[in-house]
């Protein structure tokens, strides 16, 4: 007999769903008009209904923001913020299995890294910003930084609540009050989180959730009632929306989309090189802007590290995202699985050789193995384009220059990692690397204190740290 | 002698050998084992675990005050864990010191436990701090006395001067007094050489110069087998059956108190050098307290609830 793990699945019973929801404008949750389902992307499942918000939701919603923003929040001290924010972190922390099951369910990520991943982050990212509130003054950024005012702040499916926590928290920290919109796909967490609000009493219109899909995003970007634009997701809708408020008063950051190198050198320490390539790009499915998805390895070692990256990727457990034992889960919709199976399938007429272990795929929901694409050089789509999958593109390079080069040549620069033993060379390497966050010997490692954003179409801003504080202030350069 | 044409036995061969080798990365290997601790095993799957675990237990003591009755009531708890419960399985091996050897083997004959190895800490064991001839009398006695395995222990002062010729040496002449009547394990007192760099690199260094299995510790120094350290040597005897086709196995020793603990050490066998090395011939364990707490469990399993540690016997 071998060692098979039984299954392990974490307990749904932790989670009350709804049957439908509404929106949360001014501390209530208010019906809405139309609805559209949320599924569970590994098994199909109808989770809820979730409102569509059109105009005069979104009218509601930023009327409640404006008016707890003058009456009430920018009023309040530094201190008296942070209290709010403190218990909102707190909170996050007692309810974190809720979260997580909750996130797992609608998402399709694995359960291990909703509970030991998102939701413990987007608790820190509120602790982290909780101590920001009585201290702006002291953040370098001005004698008496004053906030923006109603920051609208759209949001992807890939990390749902954590992106909600990257948004909400320094926002509300520097005295702003916000209209969120979560993604058509993820609105689940984003609603309980409104609950937390609730349960916090934080006053009513300081967090404003409606849902909706993209119409109701542009209702928000273009709604002249707000100050402040803050978005992540991808790059094409990025440049839209830098469009529509390039003519306007409004403050913008965008975290957009991304093809990062992960640099092996020569003198990689290779077994946690190859954890940290399996790390870049399965993690979350492979559904992370900051995605290692451009694999640079130096040729003398290029066939040491596929062959232990080969091994390593047969040990990967695929399947049940409820399963405490899985590493990767579901695709997170329909849409996405298509693109992905559309420039998977790029990549093999273009003469890519595609390899994936063997593993068995549940029959329902949607579902892509773990795949790499040897053989892959700078003209590939697969080298260019984000494919925000679990798949990985595997180039190669003789010398560190020609790595530098490589991994520059795109139009994005989100992320970039660097695998040697030698200090020198990861300095100068991570100097010459045109990406807002370089990774040495790791890879995909988040935490408040450190600035996230992207050079060149990978977005503007930055988020997290000192410097995300500067962009919910007024008058600080964003950059 | 051929160490697997890996070297030649002298200087120059091993320094170029384990020149080769690649650094470990400190916080990459202490993630991967923190990863690999979440996994969750449950039912028929904890139910093996258990029993695989009791059969890679070296059931051990190793104190001033071991007596023969001490040895002998551990041999008996080494050939049947379970008095009231026969399908409990023997464990490993039982793990003593030289003089005690053949107190030990002559007990499990006597109990019907020829099916029981008996193994001795060699080579001046824990210190390692004594001359050569003194370490192959050491050896010598112990196999005379029917030890069937010798856990020796590596100069790690050598080593942390440098000298890996010399520890690769002694090695290489304790494997001549094992011959083929004696296993060789190489104890490499991990929590001495402290860095996963130098796991890897005496790892690398025990399997070429002969060593049949690597163990972490002698039990007497903390740290001892905590996860990352397994987990480098795992992947240290991966990549060396890869090099050699030889399977070396691995001990981890010191430490390893509960059944938790053990099942998490099966799970980086698992996931890093895979389900072959799932077995007492290459997997062992080495200790004492966690016997009772596997047996337990096991119990557990059975009757549903928590037992009292009134029935399970102390030795």
């Amino acid at each position: 007999m071998t060692f098979e793990y039984a299954p392990a699945p974490e307990s749904r019973a932790i989670v009350t769903i709804k049957p439908k929801y509404g929106h949360f404008i001014g501390g209530k949750f208010v019906a809405g008009g139309k609805h559209f389902p949320t599924i569970n992307p590994a098994t199909e499942e109808v989770l809820s209904q979730i409102a569509l918000a059109g105009k005069a939701d979104v009218d509601a919603a930023v009327k409640a923001a404006r008016k707890a923003y003058t009456s009430t929040w920018s009023k309040m001290s530094g201190k008296e913020r942070g209290k709010y924010l403190y218990r909102i972190a707190r909170i996050m922390q007692e309810r974190a299995r809720e979260f997580a099951v909750l996130e797992t369910l609608d998402n399709g990520k694995p359960i291990r890294e909703s509970r030991d991943t998102d939701i413990p982050l987007a608790a820190a990212h509120f602790f982290y910003h909780a101590g920001w509130a009585d201290k702006l003054e002291y953040a370098g950024l001005g004698t008496s930084p004053k906030p923006l005012g109603v920051a609208g702040q759209i949001i992807p499916w890939n990390f749902p609540l954590l992106m909600l926590a990257w948004k909400v928290a320094p926002a509300l920290a520097a005295g702003n009050t916000v209209v969120l919109k979560p993604a058509e796909s993820t609105p689940l967490t984003a609603l309980l989180f409104a609950e937390v609000c609730q349960q916090a009493e934080l006053p009513a219109g300081v967090v404003n959730i409606v849902t909706g899909d993209g119409s109701t995003g542009a209702l928000i970007v273009n709604h002249p009632g707000i100050d402040k634009i803050a978005f992540t997701g991808s790059t094409e809708v990025g440049k839209i929306i830098a469009r529509a408020v390039a003519p306007t008063n409004k403050s913008v950051t965008l975290e957009l989309g991304g093809k990062a190198a992960n640099i092996v050198f020569d003198d990689a320490p290779i077994d946690e090189t190859v954890e940290g390539i399996v790390n870049g790009i399965f993690f979350n499915q492979g559904h992370v802007c900051c995605a290692g998805s451009r694999l640079l390895l130096q040729e003398n070692v290029a066939e040491e590290v596929l062959h232990k990256l080969k091994n390593r990727m047969q040990k990967i457990r695929v399947g049940d995202p409820m399963d405490k034992n899985t590493d990767v889960g579901a695709i997170n919709s329909k849409e996405q699985l298509a693109k992905i199976i559309e420039l998977a399938a790029v990549g093999d007429s273009e003469g890519a050789e595609r390899w994936s272990p063997e593993c068995k795929l549940p029959s329902k929901g949607f579902w892509f193995a773990p795949t790499i694409f040897t053989g892959v050089t700078q003209a590939h789509r697969i080298a260019r384009e984000e494919i925000f999958g679990p798949v990985l593109s595997v180039l190669t390079f003789r010398t560190p220059a020609e790595a530098i080069e490589k991994a520059n040549n795109t139009p994005f620069g989100l992320s970039a990692g660097i695998w040697s033993e030698k200090g020198s060379r990861t300095l100068w390497a991570s100097q010459q690397l045109r990406a807002g966050v370089i990774w040495a010997n790791t890879f995909n490692k988040f935490d408040p204190t450190s600035p996230f954003g992207g050079y060149k179409e990978s977005g503007w801003g930055r988020e997290g740290g000192r410097h995300g504080l500067a962009a919910y202030l007024k008058g600080v350069s964003h950059e | 002698m051929s160490f697997y044409g890996l070297v030649d036995g002298t200087e120059a061969s091993l320094k170029s050998y384990l020149g080769k080798l690649s650094g470990v990365d400190q916080v990459g290997a202490e993630a991967r084992a923190s990863m690999l601790a979440t996994r969750s095993i449950k039912t028929t799957s904890k139910r093996w675990a258990i029993d695989t675990a009791i059969t890679m237990v070296d059931l051990t003591t190793l104190e001033g005050a071991d007596t023969p009755g001490k040895v002998k009531a551990l041999c008996t708890k080494a050939v049947r864990p379970d008095p009231t419960d026969t399908t409990v399985p023997s464990v490993g091996a039982v793990c003593v010191y030289n003089d005690m050897v053949s107190v030990a083997r002559a007990h499990l004959d006597l109990i019907g436990g020829q099916h029981v190895p008996v193994a001795a800490v060699s080579t001046a064991f824990p210190s390692g701090r004594a001359s050569m001839p003194v370490k192959i009398q050491d050896t010598q006695d112990a196999i005379d006395a029917g030890a069937a395995e010798i856990d020796m222990v590596i100069d790690r002062g050598a080593f942390l001067a440098g000298r890996y010729i010399d520890v690769f040496n002694e090695i290489v002449q304790i494997r001549q007094i094992c011959g083929n009547k004696a296993h060789l394990k190489v104890i490499f007192e991990t929590g001495e050489l402290v860095t996963y760099d130098n796991v890897r690199k005496a790892s690398f260094l025990a399997m070429a110069a002969g060593a049949d299995f690597i163990k972490t510790s002698t039990g007497k120094v903390a740290p001892a087998a905590t996860p990352p350290v397994v987990l480098v040597m795992l992947e240290a005897v991966r990549d060396f059956y890869e090099m050699t086709q030889v399977r070396i196995g691995v001990k981890p020793a010191g430490g390893i108190r509960n059944t938790k603990d053990a099942i998490k050490q099966l799970v980086l066998v698992n996931e890093t050098v895979g389900p072959d090395w799932l077995n007492p011939k290459l997997f062992r364990i080495g200790a004492s307290a966690l016997l009772n707490d596997l047996l337990m469990q096991r119990m557990k399993m059975d009757d549903g609830y928590y037992t009292s540690p009134q029935y399970v016997t102390m030795d």
